[in-house]
């Protein structure tokens, strides 16, 4: 009796339900089974983040390019026209995504380093540290960010440094509540008194012990915060006290370019509105796509399947 | 003593110590000016005399316990100081010359045109948010509840002056329905100001309505999944006794929280909608002078702001803790 090819045997197919994938295998597979919002939603944040980093290459001119004709009408030159000071909207457009994106980022790793590192120490220490830290986030969350950042603003003037200080910080206060609140549930752990046990310092403690364990709330918040301070920095741009010309930006276009809306009677001026919505879509278009990622991963990590089914 | 009344002063001491140190730190960030403030605002024509003058109108010539305890005493009564616009190094001694306004004179009536405009968001809002939020819990995940969640996030994700455009293209340029300029007046009657103020409190509601029905939607469907109505069901109760005997009265707290949490960040979204339609509210006076960076205003305007904020809060917590069940009924 031979062993032919096609026979049955026991340990084929245990064998084949072992199946090693490589990292990017098994994203793969992941990826296939994402719904459409998540496609879509990691569409525009890539294709943001494309424009973003290759601005200079894609921009057809310069970001302060100034040319004769303010207000001109959308032709082959200027595909969405010049502002009222012959800037070409396209290039500014592009522009703006480099520089609205690049500060909400950097805001946001800024309130995270500091939120963050924070929360976690207070996780660990306890005691007075936490006491202190817990009560002062709560004063400051006491006042509302918006006002909180106009107020600092008007103090300390609008530079783009300063508006990246000021609402990381303010920021920081909704980071150190939940690193604080997840990491309390693994300070406790055993192999977490192992690490103090054996002299590990706190810096070890906090980055190589606990941070892993807390990484997939961690990495949705930030999807969220960065929504949050997008959105923030968008407003403050727009109420012209956040990030100041010559720099493009779409919230400061929002506002330059808004009275153009009065001259739009019919769809036939689509010219008009379209130019200061253009800006303020593509704000929104990006926050709705960052959201459409974080619902779907949140779904991946936490396991819940929305509410009963 | 009673659970309820004992948390209800604990409770609202909080509420009072944080407003206590809300107020140090509004007062003390002018402390935070790099360099020599009281220079720095009297410019290049200063002299000794004009110096000192303000140095000592601002009391910057007494310790900072002294300074708050002034100002936070006639911050009680209403007076927040004058503004630093219109006040000139050359004038400082002559009090005819001086055009500078007191703060309060400012904030008096857009502090009226503010309220007014969030309250009558409020009363468009709340019953709409709530009726959609109970009605898309109730008929979960239903195409009606999808729609409502989708349109939602998308709203959310909006900045609130692109709602405000969207809105002033459509029934303000194109079909001229409403003004989209809302420079309403003291002396304006009570109907025309409702119809000035429709196209402001319409884009607030939008914005508002999406979180607040989310949030709704979630703390019912919460309720619905425990036990004891679930107990409450099998006993064949109606749907409708089910939810206003059982449902409800642990769900006054969730909402009275929502409400109040979102008629909070109404003050912040009053800011930027203020400045859209012109609106001569709060919000707009502390963005203009926070461009002229006239200190004394923006003060003002955050003590208003974080007063209100903080008072919403304390209040949907007193609902809360008095609508409770578990304290209503002490073991």
């Amino acid at each position: 009796m031979s062993i032919s090819n096609n026979q049955y045997t026991a340990k084929d197919e245990v064998a084949s339900v072992f199946v090693k994938r490589t990292f990017l295998q098994r994203s793969w597979i992941t990826l296939k089974k994402a719904p459409f919002t998540a496609w879509l939603g990691m569409t525009i944040v890539l294709f943001y983040v494309f424009v973003a980093i290759f601005a200079p290459l894609i921009a057809p001119y310069g970001e302060a390019e100034i040319f004769k004709i303010p207000y001109a009408p959308w032709n082959e030159t200027h595909v969405f026209g010049t502002d009222r000071l012959g800037r070409d909207i396209l290039t500014r457009l592009i522009y703006g995504a480099r520089n609205t994106m690049g500060i909400a980022v950097l805001t946001t790793l800024l309130a995270f380093i500091i939120g963050g590192g924070l929360g976690l120490l207070s996780a660990i220490l306890r005691g007075w540290v936490d006491q202190l830290l817990a009560r002062f986030v709560d004063v400051l969350m006491a006042i509302p960010s918006l006002i909180f950042a106009l107020m600092l603003l008007s103090i300390f003037g609008s530079t783009a440094l300063n508006l990246i200080i000021i609402i990381a910080i303010l920021d920081s206060t909704r980071v150190y509540r939940l690193s604080r609140a997840v990491g309390m549930n693994i300070a406790v752990m055993e192999y977490v008194e192992a690490a103090k046990l054996r002299g590990e310092k706190i810096g070890w403690i906090m980055v190589r012990e606990i941070l892993p364990n807390i990484l997939p709330p961690l990495v949705a918040e930030f999807g969220l915060r960065f929504c949050y301070v997008f959105l923030m920095i968008a407003s403050l741009s727009f109420l012209g006290v956040g990030i100041q010309p010559p720099t493009a930006d779409w919230g400061s276009m929002v506002r330059e370019t808004g009275e153009l809306i009065q001259f739009a009677y019919s769809f036939a001026d689509y010219q008009f509105f379209l130019i200061p919505i253009l800006p303020a879509a593509a704000i929104g278009i990006l926050t709705i796509g960052v959201n459409f990622v974080v619902d779907w991963f949140l779904y991946l990590t936490s396991g819940l399947k929305d509410e009963h089914k | 003593m009673h659970p309820i009344l004992s948390t209800l002063i604990k409770r609202i001491g909080l509420g009072l110590v944080s407003l206590f140190f809300v107020s140090l730190i509004i007062f003390s960030s002018i402390q935070l000016l790099p360099g020599d403030f009281v220079e720095a605002q009297l410019g290049q024509s200063r002299t000794e005399e004009t110096v000192a003058a303000f140095r000592k109108e601002l009391g910057l010539d007494k310790p900072f316990h002294i300074r708050y305890a002034n100002w936070i005493v006639s911050a009680v009564q209403g007076d927040f100081g004058s503004t630093f616009s219109g006040r000139s190094a050359t004038y400082a001694n002559q009090p005819q010359q001086n055009t500078s306004r007191t703060v309060t004179s400012l904030l008096k009536p857009r502090l009226y045109n503010t309220f007014f405009l969030a309250g009558m968001t409020a009363i468009i809002a709340v019953p709409i948010s709530l009726l959609l939020g109970i009605t898309a819990a109730l008929y979960r995940n239903s195409f009606y509840d999808r729609a409502v969640n989708a349109s939602a996030l998308t709203t959310i994700s909006m900045p609130e002056f692109f709602v405000a455009y969207i809105l002033i293209i459509f029934l303000g340029s194109m079909y001229q329905l409403f003004p989209s300029l809302s420079n309403v007046t003291s002396s304006t009657p009570f109907f025309d100001r409702v119809y000035l103020t429709f196209m402001p409190a319409l884009t607030l509601t939008l914005v508002t309505v999406a979180h607040m029905m989310r949030m709704t939607r979630a703390a019912i469907i919460n309720l619905l999944s425990s036990p004891y109505i679930e107990m409450a069901e099998l006993k064949g109760l109606s749907r409708s006794r089910v939810i206003i005997e059982h449902a409800l009265p642990n769900a006054w707290a969730p909402i009275s929280n929502i409400i109040a949490f979102n008629l909070a960040y109404l003050i912040v979204g009053v800011v930027v909608v203020e400045v859209v339609f012109v609106y001569p509210g709060v919000g707009q006076l502390m963005v203009d002078s926070v461009i002229k960076r006239d200190i004394p205003v923006v003060q003002g305007c955050a003590l208003v702001f974080a007063l209100t904020y903080i008072l919403l809060n304390l209040i949907a917590d007193v609902i809360s803790i008095i609508t409770n069940p578990r304290l209503l009924y002490p073991k």
